[in-house]
């Protein structure tokens, strides 16, 4: 029950991209095609599934203060936590290669859709925003893994919806200096206010 | 060469400006903004993160091998990142707190990133020098223009003054998420209809 109130809350409440901004950039650049928005959806959850863990366990066993001290009591003194950045970004990008290498072999086609995109979740920022809240929240395991997958679900249910608004916008007339990505932010801020009508949602 | 200069500078600001032109580190301008004041301590630490990675990559730019620069790049701009992030715990905790998460996520900032693999790559030390300055500061006009906005219309403050009379009641949508996007757009629309820039 309290991982389902968390999922909510990630998914809806505070979704990582109309609350917090998380991943604006992939955000407006490939949410002009639905297919391109729902295989960049679901990569994202897949990548933030698995980092968020990987990252927890790093930061839990290795990093955080006196975390050393399962190896060494003498080492309990240690605070490695000014290393979270560059670790998690390394566990990141190893992580999209992985997803890369897998989606390559098993389905090529939705490989060659997201083209240059995929290797640029790397610097989504949802991805490492992801952890850094992870760290900051202080979620155990499973809590951190509830999170990663619902914050993914949170961002590909956006981008997707997204697609499908900038699709019928095709067919409209707009001012010549808000096409593109002026209407495509006010659009976004409509879509946070309609979100915003979850928060009151108490599992 | 003064005049290329002058033109690495300022180009940022209007004809490419990072944030409406190029449409990179948007969110960082979207969440920082509540205030002018975490704008500011935002725009410094990018814009010394983004000058000196671009000329450390500069120089770097003839002894790293293609395969693993994406690589070197990201060890770069997270070194200097963390050096930032623990400069602002030590020196402006209270902003560093406010500023929360989005400090370590100037690594994953697409100006910083892009800067780096863009120019910095292809440009001797001093070029870069200029460019990530200019960049920097591009980002930070539009962060301080969103902020300064935000700050009168939900406040009636600007850098914590009051600016509007006390009788002003304050507008909590301009301090929120949806604010934050709709005055961004706005501001786009009104960059492009004045350089008539359009997008088709």
């Amino acid at each position: 029950m309290e991982f389902l109130s968390l999922a909510i809350k990630a998914i809806f409440v505070e979704n990582i991209l109309l609350a917090y901004f998380l991943g604006m950039c992939s955000f407006l650049a490939c949410s002009k095609k639905v297919e391109t928005a729902t295989g960049l959806g679901f990569a994202v959850i897949f990548v933030l599934t698995i980092t968020l863990p990987a990252n927890w366990a790093i930061h839990h066993f290795l990093l955080a203060p006196g975390a050393l001290a399962w190896i060494n009591p003498n080492l309990g003194s240690l605070d490695l936590s000014f290393l979270n950045f560059i670790c998690f970004i390394a566990v990141i990008a190893s992580m999209v290669q992985l997803v890369e290498m897998i989606l390559d072999k098993f389905f090529p086609k939705l490989y060659h859709a997201l083209g240059i995109f995929l290797p640029l979740i790397t610097v989504n920022c949802a991805i490492l925003g992801g952890s850094l809240f992870m760290v900051e929240r202080e979620y155990g395991f499973a809590a951190s893994t509830v999170f990663g997958f619902s914050s993914g679900v949170g961002w590909a249910l956006a981008i997707c919806s997204m697609a499908a608004i900038r699709k019928k916008l095709r067919y409209s007339n707009i001012p010549p200096g808000l096409r593109g990505l002026g209407i495509t932010m006010i659009i976004t801020g409509l879509m946070a206010m309609a979100f915003m009508c979850f928060s009151g949602i108490n599992l | 060469m003064a005049s290329a200069a002058k033109k690495l500078l300022m180009d940022p600001f209007s004809d490419n400006n990072p944030i409406t032109v190029q449409v990179l580190g948007i969110c960082s301008a979207l969440a920082v903004t509540v205030k002018v004041d975490t704008a500011v301590v935002m725009t410094l630490a990018l814009t010394a993160v983004v000058t000196l990675s671009n000329v450390v990559i500069s120089l770097l730019r003839n002894v790293i091998p293609s395969g693993i620069r994406m690589i070197v790049e990201m060890a770069v701009i997270a070194t200097l990142v963390i050096i930032a992030d623990q400069l602002l715990q030590a020196f402006l905790f209270d902003i560093s707190k406010q500023l929360s998460v989005f400090v370590g996520l100037i690594i994953t900032n697409c100006i910083v990133m892009g800067r780096a693999e863009a120019f910095a790559l292809q440009n001797p030390p001093k070029a870069s020098l200029l460019d990530g300055l200019g960049n920097g500061l591009g980002y930070g006009f539009v962060l301080i223009a969103v902020a300064s906005i935000r700050e009168i219309l939900g406040f009636g403050k600007w850098f914590s003054f009051q600016v509007l009379p006390d009788s002003y009641m304050g507008n909590g949508l301009a301090l929120l998420a949806p604010g934050a996007f709709i005055i961004l757009g706005l501001l786009i629309w009104a960059q492009r209809t004045i350089t008539k820039k359009v997008e088709e």
